[in-house]
């Protein structure tokens, strides 16, 4: 057994190697309060220090807040406590900005080495020039566009549509269900005497909502203006949840919730780490699924998917998927880019197969269609 | 009582639970720094069964509270009882006499809700009396202004009736929360919390747990069915069976019989351990009868 005296991570004075620890975790990406710190050394003085299970649960109980932290933990408890592997630390926290380039010189080739650059650790995303002047499609936005339909966006308000609470309120209608509380209290002011009745009503809430936003290569020229939608939506009201789909799903919800777009764009940008890549939608929703949807983040919501329906996956996977999502929440909405050009029809493999598990199918390309699908939503 | 993470163990085992090194850690922390102790983890592992056993070892009151959306404080803390009140004004009123408000708001008329079980609990004479073990089951289901609320009760341990005075807990309850993640536990109770997430049982633990917990099936039974469990895990369903499944399933294998797994039993008994038709299915087109003879295999 080994203890962890011998191990090289203790060979520090016991707090300084418990704060250690602490900022090597928050180094890897994980998110350790300063209160957590104290409770692990309270933990590690509970338990001893002398045997390596004991350290490594006293800070997995402390310190870490999610199963999907606990592999960054056990990388950094061996790092810290033991020295196996070499202290990685770098290769996880290395920060992918994405940067949007809004300059508008005008380039052809938005794809090709300039359109989308892997210099270091800054990927460059270029909103497509080419396909200018189609509507007032997001696609063709200058970056003077942009700035305005930015902060038009911020007016935007998302709601899921509403359904009855189990909670009550106070009723000015005479029927309903008794309020035995605001009796009481009234006919005691009457000496006790039950002269005014008073009634309660159901409260009315806005069901969740679950936004889904593919971030594909082929969303590229959407995905800018559609990543700010869902950040007007999440810090616009309370159930909200918002995920990046590519070739993995990734939940953004957590880095969309700042105040500030600027900061949270780029949080989310930090988060999502397959931007522009291929898309494997069937894949994603199925991960959705088994992880969120149907233990209940998507059950009675209204749950709206952004994506143009190219899927590298097999489409039947991704039409079973949309099955049980559909038998769960409360309306599935598709918002589909394309679906406003005049020429469109559904002919994406994964478009195809999606479709008859959608409630309703609306456009997304604009600012218009986007204050449309607020409508929808909240219907 | 306990002084180190084995005895906890031992305790745990000694009333049919079966903990591993990192869940009867996060429990012995939990009794030793006083803490709310937040499981997380698939369902049917043991979440709430931990609560359970927690009360019977240390012999407190289990207090159960189960979240639902729009829980409120009338629901989870106290109430007044109206209706009694009422009845009362009357009665007092066709006495002749008059009702003093006080009369009105006192311990009488007082429903006491789980939260103010757990803290407001009477200690006996000899203040002898094991706190209570609180169960707040599935959180992420209520509200999140509720979750805020709990925080709050869970920071100090008190309530406050304004008609009454403040109830305080002179030895905390132990409080187990449990949440199934529909949504992110908000980070000021996580921070109140410790954390630890029940993972499925490898084969050897969930042997011994049907060892215990069913202990009239045969011991080879026992074995296949673990082992077709964990195969099954494998298989990528929508809902891994987890450990209540498999103690279902042995003993409708028992029930019917059977000493040994076979196709026949695994296809007419499918239905207590996937709840899935779309599970079914895939397990069907794996071939029930490899799951067999993988099951069977000696190991």
């Amino acid at each position: 057994m080994t203890s962890v005296a011998d191990l090289p991570g203790a060979g520090l004075r016991g707090d300084r190697a418990v704060v250690g620890f602490a900022r090597v975790l928050r180094g890897a990406g994980l998110d350790v309060a300063t209160g957590a710190t104290v409770t692990f050394a309270e933990a590690l003085a509970a338990l001893g220090v002398d045997r390596r299970a004991h350290v490594y649960w006293a800070g997995r109980t402390t310190l870490v807040q999610r199963p999907e932290d606990v592999p960054i933990y056990d990388r950094a408890f061996r790092a810290w406590w033991e020295r196996t592997t070499p202290v990685d630390v770098d290769v996880i926290t290395r920060e992918v900005t994405i940067a949007l380039d809004t300059s508008d010189d005008d380039r052809t080739d938005a794809s090709g080495a300039d359109g989308d650059q892997r210099d270091g650790d800054t990927i460059v995303v270029r909103a497509s020039r080419t396909e200018v002047l189609r509507d007032r499609n997001f696609a063709a936005y200058s970056s003077a566009d942009f700035d305005e339909a930015r902060r038009l966006m911020g007016d935007l308000r998302l709601a899921g549509a509403m359904r009855a609470s189990r909670r009550v309120r106070p009723s000015r209608r005479r029927r309903g269900r008794p309020d035995l509380r605001r009796t009481t209290r009234r006919s005691l002011r009457a000496g006790g005497e039950q002269l005014d009745q008073a009634f309660l009503e159901p409260m009315r809430r806005p069901r969740r909502l679950v936004l889904l936003c593919d971030v594909s290569g082929s969303m590229e020229p959407y995905a800018r203006a559609l990543v700010r939608f869902l950040h007007a939506a999440v810090v616009g009201r309370g159930r909200v949840e918002a995920f990046a789909m590519g070739t993995r799903l990734t939940r953004i919800t957590r880095e969309l919730s700042s105040r500030d777009p600027d900061a949270a764009l780029a949080a989310a940008a930090r988060r999502v780490v397959d931007w522009s890549g291929g898309t494997r939608l069937g894949e994603g929703l199925r991960t959705f699924n088994d992880q969120w949807g149907v233990r209940g983040m998507a059950r009675g919501a209204v749950v709206v998917i952004l994506s143009d329906g190219w899927d590298r996956g097999e489409p039947e996977v991704l039409a079973e998927q949309m099955a049980r999502l559909h038998r769960v929440a409360y309306r599935v909405v598709w918002v589909n880019p394309l679906k406003a050009s005049p020429d469109f029809a559904p002919l994406a493999r994964g478009m195809a197969a999606a479709l008859p598990f959608i409630d309703e199918f609306v456009e997304g390309h604009s600012l218009d269609s986007l204050e449309h699908l607020a409508d929808v939503c909240a219907r | 009582m306990m002084e180190t993470v084995d005895d906890v163990r031992v305790a745990l085992a000694a009333h049919q639970y079966l903990a591993d090194e990192g869940l009867a850690t996060a429990v012995f922390l939990a009794l030793r720094l006083k803490r709310p102790l937040l499981l997380e983890g698939e369902a049917g592992v043991g979440k709430t069964e931990i609560a359970k056993v927690l009360a019977r070892w240390t012999g407190g009151e289990l207090v159960r509270l189960q979240c639902y959306e729009g829980i409120d404080a009338g629901q989870a803390v106290y109430e007044w009882d109206y209706s009694r009140q009422l009845l009362h004004l009357r009665a007092v009123e066709a006495a002749g006499a008059t009702v003093v408000e006080d009369e009105l708001y006192s311990e009488r008329f007082l429903v006491r809700r789980p939260l103010l079980r757990a803290i407001g609990y009477e200690a006996d004479a000899l203040g002898s009396v094991a706190p209570p073990v609180l169960l707040v089951d599935e959180v992420d289901r209520a509200d999140d202004e509720f979750e805020a609320f709990l925080l709050e009760i869970l920071s100090d341990y008190s309530i406050t009736v304004p008609e009454l005075g403040t109830f305080h807990a002179s030895e905390p309850p132990i409080v187990v929360v449990t949440s199934n993640r529909t949504r992110d536990v908000h980070d000021a109770l996580k921070r109140r919390c410790l954390y630890h997430w029940i993972a499925h049982p490898d084969f050897e633990r969930e042997l011994a747990i049907l060892r215990l917990r069913a202990p009239d099936v045969p011991e080879v039974l026992a074995r296949q069915v673990a082992a077709a469990v964990e195969a099954l895990r494998d298989l990528e369903l929508y809902k891994p069976p987890g450990v209540a499944e498999t103690i279902d399933w042995v003993n409708a294998l028992a029930a019917l019989g059977s000493t040994e797994l076979d196709e026949r039993a695994v296809e007419v008994t499918l239905g207590t351990i996937l709840k899935y038709r779309e599970d079914q299915e895939r397990t069907r087109a794996h071939g029930v009868r490899e799951l067999v003879a993988a099951a069977t295999a000696p190991r």
